[in-house]
């Protein structure tokens, strides 16, 4: 069986069909200077030598490195229970969920999972998930834009800045403006947030903890938001959910976060996995799959994909965004994790990685010219300025292979003695010991 | 049975519109919420907002299909019925009276709108 799937006995048919000569024939509307030359691939390989190259590469890996990097994506221990219910075939092998007597067990699993994540984030309702942290932000964004019909985006500089970069990137043609609001070493600034919430204003879009791991209360940026008719919409770590104030508990109307610490591994960029989750009455303005749970005529039991009627494969010209799709495996993946470590595992695991990153706190800043950025509440992330470029630290400790955390300065114009580093239950006390030896010695 | 009232005008979309001064009330019709089924969500327009006939305002879902409000007049929206947000339901069971959408300041005297016995008419062809 040939693996290229037209014959050129194929191709000759099809463009007599069309009635061209040649393929070229169909690109004549594109001018010849601007086709691509050619696609800078190189010439075929046999498996053998491709399984060589990619070995190789694989090679330059350094599995075993001790590592506190964090700033939006964590690692954290995943049961093997995960990998092994998430493999079954029904859910790994499973298609969209279209036709729902045949799909209850996906459908089921999808629903129990939009319920953890409302409970998490203590909001009336999830959808069924979409790409990833920064989608999920930007389409929350979407949702109030829609709503509020107004095109004014408030933003806190402490959110995420891959997120931030998304969030602009998404919105580069749809005549928004992102007015940004300056983060003062490290912590947002709740005045400054509501001060800029007018009538214009669409939402107001915060992170908790900041990027710079600082806990705060947003309540008061909400309230000035609901005041101006925006909407507040929250960023969240989902772990730390666990044991800080929740966005439902803050008064947010949408609150999104990326779900990759539940049950997802660090796996050089995806796939992640985005939550979205809302009050009930922008429910309607949700975008994606969501799954709902109802009765047949017999009163038996089901689940469906429900608000379907506004959907993309329904009413394109209308659907409320491009999403029309989910992650379903690793939405499977957060609710089998969520569901074996409970409601108490999370708490533990979220107050060991918060007590770990203190213990890191207190070390480091022991080692001269070493000092928090900030006096703010933090979580399992903290900020620290360095007396040294930490750019160049992280360099040379990944030499002695340890990754002592994220240099700020690469987002953050002016904080290149910024290091971020986070804990979670992967590290251990002798790791930041050994840390604090390397880093004292190399500063 | 549809007793479409003979004191509306209506469109081909199946929205009527009942005149009253400068102004109008508009609604889907009868046989609009009976082809629907089950109305689950009302989107209205707010007021402020200039409906041109002939173009969408709005849109109804139900349990079979969205579909989009098309203005049967020209105008300015000076109340919208905010009660359909809560019950939808009302479309399907008064689509002429508690389910009316919203009331236009009138631009201009609405056209081609048809009495009721011209839209009986139109509807009996619509259906064969």
């Amino acid at each position: 069986m040939p693996f290229i799937p037209h014959t050129p006995q194929e191709l000759r048919e099809m463009l007599a069909v069309v009635g061209v000569r040649s393929l070229d024939d169909l690109f004549a509307d594109i001018p010849p200077d601007m086709r691509p030359k050619h696609f800078n691939l190189p010439k075929g390989q046999s498996e053998a030598a491709v399984c060589a190259m990619f070995e190789k590469l694989a090679a330059k890996n350094r599995p075993g490195m001790t590592s506190f990097l964090g700033a939006g994506f964590y690692a954290h221990h995943i049961p093997k229970a995960v990998d092994a219910l998430a493999g079954r075939s029904e859910f790994y092998t499973a298609y969209t969920p279209y036709q729902s007597e045949c799909s209850q067990g996906t459908l089921q699993a999808v629903f129990e999972f939009q319920t953890a994540v409302s409970r998490l984030l203590e909001m009336d309702c999830a959808n069924a998930s979409v790409y990833d942290g920064g989608t999920a932000l930007f389409e929350g964004a979407m949702m109030a834009v829609r709503a509020t019909r107004r095109r004014a985006l408030v933003v806190d500089e402490a959110v995420n800045p891959v997120w931030r970069a998304m969030l602009a990137t998404y919105c580069a043609g749809l005549q928004l403006t992102i007015k940004t609001i300056p983060q003062k070493n490290g912590m947002s600034r709740s005045e400054a947030l509501s001060a800029a919430v007018n009538e214009d204003c669409a939402a107001v879009i915060v992170q908790n903890p900041n990027f710079f791991g600082v806990v705060a209360d947003y309540a008061g940026v909400f309230a000035a938001a609901r005041e101006n008719g925006a909407f507040g919409i929250i960023s969240v770590y989902p772990v730390m959910q666990a044991v800080l104030k929740t966005p439902g508990e803050m008064g947010a109307d949408v609150a999104v976060a990326e779900g990759q610490s539940l049950g997802q591994p660090l796996s050089f960029g995806g796939p992640w996995l985005g939550l979205m989750s809302c009050r009930k009455e922008h429910t309607r303005q949700l975008p994606g799959r969501i799954v709902g749970r109802t009765t047949d005529d017999d009163s038996n039991t089901g689940y469906v994909l429900t608000l379907q009627a506004r959907e993309q494969h329904i009413r394109r010209a209308k659907a409320t965004s491009n999403i029309c799709s989910n992650q379903a495996l690793c939405a499977l993946r957060a609710l089998i994790h969520l569901s074996l470590l409970g409601p108490d595992g999370l708490v533990r695991q979220a107050e060991h990685g918060m007590a770990l990153a203190r213990f890191a706190a207190g070390r480091l800043t022991a080692l001269r010219g070493v000092e928090l950025l900030n006096d703010a509440p933090f979580g399992n992330e903290v900020a620290m300025r360095l007396p040294k470029d930490a750019e160049g630290l992280v360099a040379g400790l990944m030499d002695r292979g340890c990754v002592p955390g994220y240099p700020v300065g690469r987002h953050y114009p002016g904080m290149e003695n910024v290091l971020l580093l986070a804990c979670t239950e992967a590290n251990s006390r002798n790791q930041i010991e050994l840390l604090a030896e390397e880093l004292g010695d190399m500063l | 049975m549809s007793n479409n009232p003979t004191e509306l005008l209506y469109s081909r979309t199946h929205e009527w519109a009942r005149l009253e001064g400068e102004e109008a009330v508009i609604g889907i019709t009868w046989f609009a919420q009976k082809s629907l089924g089950d109305i689950t969500y009302v989107e209205l327009p707010r007021a402020g907002d200039r409906l041109t006939a002939g173009t969408e305002f709005g849109s109804v879902e139900s349990v079979k299909a969205a579909s989009d409000l098309i203005s049967p007049v020209n105008g300015v929206v000076v109340a919208v019925n905010t009660a359909l947000e809560n019950a939808p339901e009302t479309l399907n069971t008064a689509p002429f009276g508690d389910g009316w959408l919203a009331r236009v300041k009138l631009a201009d005297n609405p056209k081609d709108l048809m009495a009721a016995a011209a839209y009986e008419a139109f509807c009996a062809a619509e259906k064969h």
